[in-house]
């Protein structure tokens, strides 16, 4: 073949001009709407469905209304989801919370060491986030065994401050909900520390001199000039650790109370274990509802700081 | 202003003492001799031999590491695509879901990322017979899914700190855009594309739940018998195969990072040397 054929080389003109462009976003775009946004759009679909006896155990409705609300009328109905729901919300923020108190000032003094030393320590909050987190919940769960060095060290720091006559053996951490804002704090706190950070090396340290130079103490200048100006910074970190939080499955399933489950465990034992598919879909896109709205908000914090941190107004 | 700050340094000790006893003490106690995971009965390194007989675990391993790599490979170009589609077209059709759908997984729980897939691919086996079992194909296309979106946002983020000029210049220069692309962009992007992949592999290797989900009889990974394992109880056992674990991705990590660090230094001085000799 000496010349490329007419169609090849009208081919070639094309991908030269355009194709190669549509083709680069088409393939991810495909992907993701084959495997992301489809397997959505049957939750939902599965939401209004009837569970039957078969396999799999659903049935969509063939008949108007097409939509059973029954689902969703349980969600507001039954105390377990109800309960569920309110559980994991006040265990994500009671996390986001404590995350919050122990990453900044973590993250306020890594801004105040050295560069070397900066680069180290950085390197070592970031490091539990890539090694297993499945494994971190497991160190969790040695420690916590009321055999453990943590546990025996633990008790004894309480007997010190209790009559003797009320004096404990040991301290029943696992299987309770201490036990899962203490995993998730752990877990989550990396997330919390590196946004904050970010955040705070961009602050201009001049203003602090300024103010401490005109007399400021130092918790004054914190107060009036590090925080205002770290709020962005404390709003994407905490929404990096309250959404997933709310939906934690692993941590509640390993050191959790079973009687009072979060609601990821609901969502997987409805599916699991009541074979409940349509319920589990239910569940899980009342938990989406809800943390569409915080997402939203991350998308748009996140979006402006990348502007700031361009120039762009 | 140079009084130590004493508060802070104290929070930033006790933030990473929280950090890492718990991984030390577990990485002791996998030496323990005793059957009791917490009690300490003397130094042995038994449960390692054990491990190297443990046919379920090493099996486990193989397959993980299997649908990480597969996974993190096809994850790097689909994600490396999506960066580029988002840091370079500013306008395209349907950009906003676009964009939706690639910073979606990031913080969606995963629990619902899980289900969802799970669903889709037992409604589809229905509708169109595929796929007809679960096990690898299936896990390896769910992790594929999530992880593309970390490898799409580190490459999108790297793209918008680079310099536009260096590809138009090569556009005037009667490059075509496909060449910009290849000769060009993808060079500067590549520390990016390396950290991705990285971390796609991690994700993959380490995922429970969304594993749990898509995953079918005969197909264990190894985050899955862990699971398994755990919630029956601690055992010496799995102290010394998680040592193993955290040990390998600790020391991979950040020999990978310290290279990464050096090869961006030697850029950023190169390009200065160009610079000056230029002007």
């Amino acid at each position: 073949m000496t010349r490329p054929a007419p169609s090849t080389s009208r081919m070639r003109t094309w991908f030269d001009l355009s194709g190669w462009r549509d083709l680069l976003i088409a393939i991810p775009y495909g992907w993701l709407l084959a495997f992301f946004l489809l397997p959505f759009a049957i939750v939902i679909a599965m939401s209004f469905a009837v569970t039957v006896v078969d396999s799999p155990p659903f049935a969509f409705l063939e008949e108007w209304p097409y939509l059973r609300l029954d689902n969703y009328a349980r969600l507001f109905g039954e105390d377990l989801f109800v309960r569920a729901f309110l559980v994991s919300m006040l265990n994500a923020l009671i996390t986001t919370l404590i995350c919050l108190v122990i990453g900044f000032p973590m993250a306020l003094c890594l801004t105040r060491v050295s560069r070397s030393w900066r680069n180290v320590l950085l390197m070592l909050v970031i490091l539990p986030f890539w090694t297993s987190f499945l494994l971190r919940v497991y160190a969790w769960i040695g420690l916590m065994g009321t055999n453990s060095w943590f546990n025996k060290g633990l008790t004894t720091l309480v007997n010190a401050f209790l009559p003797a006559e009320m004096a404990l053996r040991s301290i029943q951490m696992t299987n309770t909900n201490f036990a899962v804002i203490l995993v998730m704090v752990y877990t989550y706190l990396p997330f919390m520390v590196l946004p904050l950070y970010a955040n705070l090396e961009r602050l201009d340290r001049t203003l602090d001199e300024a103010a401490l130079d005109l007399g400021s103490k130092p918790w004054q200048v914190f107060r009036d000039i590090t925080l205002p100006l770290s709020v962005p910074g404390i709003i994407a970190g905490g929404l990096l650790v309250f959404i997933p939080a709310s939906g934690e499955l692993i941590i509640p399933s390993l050191v959790g109370n079973a009687a009072d489950p979060m609601i990821g465990r609901v969502i997987s034992d409805q599916f699991a274990s009541a074979r409940d598919w349509p319920m589990a879909s239910a569940v899980a896109v009342a938990l989406l509802f809800i943390l569409v709205f915080p997402m939203i908000a991350y998308n748009h914090f996140e979006a402006r700081a990348a502007q700031r941190e361009r120039g762009e107004p | 202003m140079n009084r130590r700050p004493v508060f802070l340094i104290s929070c930033l000790a006790f933030g990473f003492a929280f950090l890492y006893v718990p991984i030390i003490s577990m990485i002791v106690f996998s030496f323990n001799k005793s059957r009791l995971a917490t009690v300490w009965g003397g130094f042995s390194t038994d449960w390692y031999w054990r491990l190297l007989d443990n046919e379920q675990i090493i099996e486990a391993a193989i397959l993980s590491l299997q649908i990480a790599f597969v996974s993190a490979s096809v994850a790097t170009i689909i994600g490396t695509l999506a960066g580029i589609a988002l840091a370079r077209f500013k306008r395209f059709r349907g950009r906003t879901l676009f964009s939706g759908m690639v910073t979606a997984p990031l913080i969606m729980p995963e629990v619902i990322t899980g289900i969802s897939m799970l669903m889709m691919f037992i409604v589809m086996a229905e509708w169109i017979g595929w796929p007809s079992e679960r096990g690898f194909t299936t896990i390896t296309i769910a992790h594929i899914t999530f992880s593309l979106t970390y490898v799409a946002t580190i490459v999108q983020s790297r793209l918008s700190d680079a310099d536009l000029a260096i590809e138009e210049a090569a556009l005037d220069l009667g490059s075509r855009p496909w060449q910009v692309l290849w000769d060009v962009t993808l060079p500067v992007i590549s520390p990016a594309i390396v950290t991705g992949w990285l971390l796609a592999f991690t994700i993959s290797l380490d995922d429970v739940v969304i594993t749990s989900f898509t995953t079918g009889p005969g197909s264990t990974t190894l985050p899955i018998l862990i699971w398994s394992k755990v919630k029956l109880g601690v055992t010496p056992d799995i102290n010394a195969l998680a040592t193993i674990i955290v040990l390998v991705v600790g020391v991979v990590v950040v020999t990978a990072s310290l290279i990464l660090n050096r090869f961006e230094r030697q850029r950023e001085l190169d390009t200065q040397r160009a610079l000056q000799n230029g002007g």
